[in-house]
């Protein structure tokens, strides 16, 4: 019965968005404020309703109902209530209805703000919207039904929407339970954070498709997306780093990122929406690049919906996906009518869109945050082409050609670290006009500092000739790049703060903090920097001196790895059970001791737990982590009889743990940057009334 | 004058377009992998001999060996179409691997890595291998990556094979 009901507030909540669509074209086309105020509402309508629909379905998951074959793929009994609930997003139909669910959540909020400003623009996001999301909720209804049940045939058990003929309810006694790889904490928030991210970006693309639709085409929609812009950024970036946590701690394979498609498909719209986030700081101060801001918001558009397509396709081969499905074509059809629709429209815009100055200095800071731009687009078609490249070879010789990491490395990294450099420098230029001159005389202290710095990290290595190897002139690189922009971006915080010290005769962190008020956007900005600069830092710890070694040793024995001698002391195997007495998983927990230079400095348990319901082992390293790097040990294998030895394999990861830190201040500045503003209301109004002056007809 | 500036933005933006191009262009050439089904792979075992290339099959359960001590994994992977459309018809990729495994007939070959066992490697799994074929006749994998798609795509239980 439930069932039928939940199916029915989907095909509801479909009809009431393709209801919204119309309602908003019509009351535009008859210029009728009581239509659009309907699409408005109904707009507002489909949030409670996706609400039902998901709810009924955790409802269902959380009760065991294994009769629908949703919560028959993703639970079982075993699993504890919030992994259940999480469980609506562990499988496609529950996936897509949660993205839906997410969307009217966003759309409710954008339809509820302040519309007085731009009365005009309101119809046509609920346009684009609706759109959307009767794309997705139709996916749910047409291909995808979270709420299909099993019915017993003639011929066998089958799922379906309806009764088949002489069908009766079949419900199995338990549920296949989600894979024990995903049952960490990590992997429950990771998806909902992209998914928001995702969502979010759907935001400023319909706004701008309102710009262009009515021909408003001054900075106002960038100005009201602006938030949304770095709400939705902040939300990828936060689903991308979880990601890599999880990889780390769970995978088992001292790694964060794999380049593997479905990875690549949540970092392209963060490439294009970085991209966008810097450009349409130019729109704003300079009156330029109008129509490459247009450009990148559709382009990052598309690559959400092509990111939820590559994930839930299957047409890439991946160990993300879940499954071959039908709404591949659909996903196909509907990002290349959304895309061609859009550059349509922009073509017939594109004179209005004109720039309102011209670019003259290649040092100026619009010319540099140009230069960022193509960086980034450089990058997003690296990866791009990576992703499709199987799919043009086998289209073109027949033969199914693949690049893997090394593709990305090698192609990616001057790029990256040509950002990097220019993520230290573009800060310090001026609006207009930048000459070498004036750059270095910004630039020349911390450039001294990092030179003298790069001096002692030379020395250091040429002290210690076992830490050099192939990458070493690479590294060198990378760390002059990283540890210039570091000093740079300390000093423009040390800069700026000294002189408000010295002209308000404050303290200087009293200074610091209110000179970080008064713009947050760009003091949160340069702390973004500076955590991507530590994370780079990280990164080139982990991906340059990376060793690792492995061995059988008996209890008393010890393996040495980068300085550190690890020693197998003792195995313990045990099973552990559920609540209701059953064993769940069994668990063989080694204990080892790390020490350096004779000097004992820790106990670490890595551990190998076999999940008796899923039929699969899990890995679990044991890790000492401190700033300057991590010792990972995996348990690989054991012996029944203890006496006989355990296997290990062991990574001394260099640097790693600033890979989170960084993530960690970079997620920080992008709250800073992204909070709202306290006094929002006051600018408004005194422009509503200017606005209105020469509005006559509103 | 008016012109100038003009230049050098596009000559700089053409810079960095030709750069762009040629990292991909190289890269390309430096990293691309032939992907290869069982079938395809001993048909042309000859001319692909000593290159780097990735492989896919489905993982026969009690072929299965690990030596611990050195850490060397053998199993031997059965053929699976390699086209999305065909698996599909074939009832999709978890009754393709299954197929696979039980029919004596298909294609097989001899897999060998060295490293850690990992944790999804069972019988009718998909491995995803990245390695060269030897002169040996058996296929040396650098790199595994394991696919257990029966969890997900199943969405007949059990029960109802009975």
């Amino acid at each position: 019965m439930l069932a039928e009901f939940g199916y029915g507030v989907i095909v509801v909540t479909f009809l009431v968005a393709i209801y919204a669509i119309f309602a908003s074209v019509f009351g535009q086309v008859k210029k009728s404020q009581k239509w659009i105020e309907s699409s408005r509402l109904s707009m507002q309508l489909t949030f409670p309703l996706t609400s039902l629909a998901a709810l009924l379905l955790i409802y269902l998951l959380v009760n065991n109902n294994y009769n629908i074959s949703f919560v028959y793929q993703v639970t079982s009994r075993a699993m504890p209530t919030y992994l259940k609930v999480t469980a609506l997003w562990g499988g496609q139909a529950g996936s897509l209805l949660f993205w839906s669910w997410l969307l009217s959540l966003f759309m409710t909020a954008v339809t509820l703000r302040k519309w007085d400003r731009d009365r005009e623009f309101l119809p046509w996001v609920v346009l684009v919207a609706s759109i959307t999301l009767a794309f997705f909720i139709g996916l749910n209804v047409f291909y995808e039904n979270p709420f299909t049940r099993f019915w017993q045939t003639f011929s066998g058990v089958q799922p379906a929407t309806f009764r088949p003929v002489g069908g009766i309810p079949f419900t199995p006694a338990d549920g296949n339970g989600l894979n024990p790889l995903l049952r960490h904490p990590g992997m429950i928030i990771h998806p909902p954070m992209l998914y928001l991210g995702f969502v979010a970006f759907v935001i400023p693309y319909a706004f701008a498709m309102a710009a262009l639709i009515t021909g408003r085409t001054d900075d106002r929609w960038t100005r009201i997306t602006r938030r949304w812009t770095l709400w939705a950024w902040l939300f990828l970036s936060l689903g991308l780093v979880l990601g890599g946590r999880w990889a780390y701690d769970v995978l088992g394979w001292g790694g964060y990122w794999g380049w593997d498609p479905v990875e690549i498909a949540a970092f392209m719209p963060w490439l294009s929406g970085t991209a966008f986030l810097h450009s349409v700081m130019i729109q704003e101060k300079r009156g330029m690049l109008k129509h490459w801001n247009m450009i990148l918001v559709i382009l990052t558009y598309s690559l959400v919906i092509f990111g939820t397509f590559l994930t839930r396709s299957g047409v890439l081969s991946s160990v993300h996906s879940f499954a071959q499905s039908a709404i591949g074509p659909a996903f196909f059809i509907f990002i290349g009518l959304t895309f061609v629709v859009s550059i349509a429209l922009l073509i017939w815009r594109w004179p209005e869109l004109k720039a309102e100055a011209q670019m003259t200095s290649l040092l100026s800071r619009e010319a540099l945050f140009l230069l960022n731009n193509l960086l980034f687009i450089g990058i997003l078609v690296i990866c791009f082409w990576g992703v499709i490249f199987p799919l043009i070879s086998e289209l073109a010789t027949g033969a199914k050609v693949t690049v893997g990491p090394p593709f990305y490395e090698r192609a990616t990294g001057p790029l990256f670290a040509a950002l990097l450099f220019l993520m230290g420098i573009a800060p310090l230029s001026a609006w207009g006009h930048s000459t070498v001159k004036t750059l270095g005389k910004a630039i020349w202290r911390p450039l001294a500092v990092a030179l003298a710095v790069m001096a002692a990290i030379v020395v250091y290595f040429l002290l210690n000739p076992v830490l050099m190897n192939g990458y070493f002139p690479y590294a060198l690189i990378g760390l002059f790049v990283t540890i210039t922009t570091a000093f740079i971006t300390l000093y423009e915080f040390w800069r700026a703060s000294a002189a408000r010290s010295r002209a308000q005769k404050e303290n200087i962190f009293l200074a610091l903090w209110r000179l970080a008020g008064r713009n947050r956007r760009r003091y949160g900005g340069y702390t973004i920097h500076l955590g991507v600069v530590l994370m780079a830092f990280g990164i080139i710890g982990i991906e340059m001196f990376q060793t690792e070694t492995q061995g059988t040793i008996a209890p008393g024995e010890s393996l040495n790895l980068a300085g550190y001698s690890m020693t197998f002391k003792s195995l313990q195997d045990f099973d552990l059970k559920n609540a209701d007495g059953t064993p769940m998983q069994n668990v063989a927990r080694a204990v080892v001791d790390v020490s350096k230079d004779g000097q004992y400095l820790t106990s670490l348990y890595p551990r190998r737990d076999y999940y008796y319901d899923a039929q699969q082992p899990m890995t679990i390293p044991g890790v000492r982590s401190t700033l300057q790097d991590d010792f990972y040990v995996l348990l690989v294998d054991w012996q029944p009889i203890s006496s006989i030895g355990a296997t290990f394999k062991i990574y001394h990861n260099p640097l790693v743990n600033w890979l989170w830190f960084g993530s960690a201040i970079f997620i920080l500045g992008t709250f800073i940057a992204a909070w709202p503003d306290k006094e929002p209301e006051r600018v408004p109004v005194r422009a509503r009334k200017a606005a209105a002056a020469y509005q006559p007809g509103d | 004058m008016a012109q100038n500036p003009r230049i050098k933005f596009i000559l700089g933006g053409v810079m960095i377009l030709l750069a762009v191009v040629y990292l991909i262009a190289s890269s390309t050439q430096a990293s691309a992998q032939y992907f290869m089904t069982v079938e395809e792979l001993r048909e042309k075992q000859a001319d692909v001999s000593g290159r780097e290339l990735r492989l896919s099959g489905a993982i026969v359960g009690e072929s299965i060996e690990y030596d611990p001590a050195t850490l060397t994994l053998k199993f031997v992977v059965a053929h699976v179409p390699g086209d999305n459309a065909q698996i599909e018809r074939e009832g999709g990729l978890g009754e393709v691997l299954h197929q696979a495994v039980i029919d004596p007939t298909r294609a097989r070959l001899n897999v060998i890595f060295v490293g850690v066992k990992p944790d999804l490697m069972r019988d009718e799994a998909q491995a995803i291998m990245t390695g060269k074929m030897g002169e040996d006749g058996i296929f040396h994998a650098d790199e595994l990556l394991l696919k257990c798609p029966t969890k997900y795509e199943e969405a007949l239980p059990d029960q109802a094979e009975g």
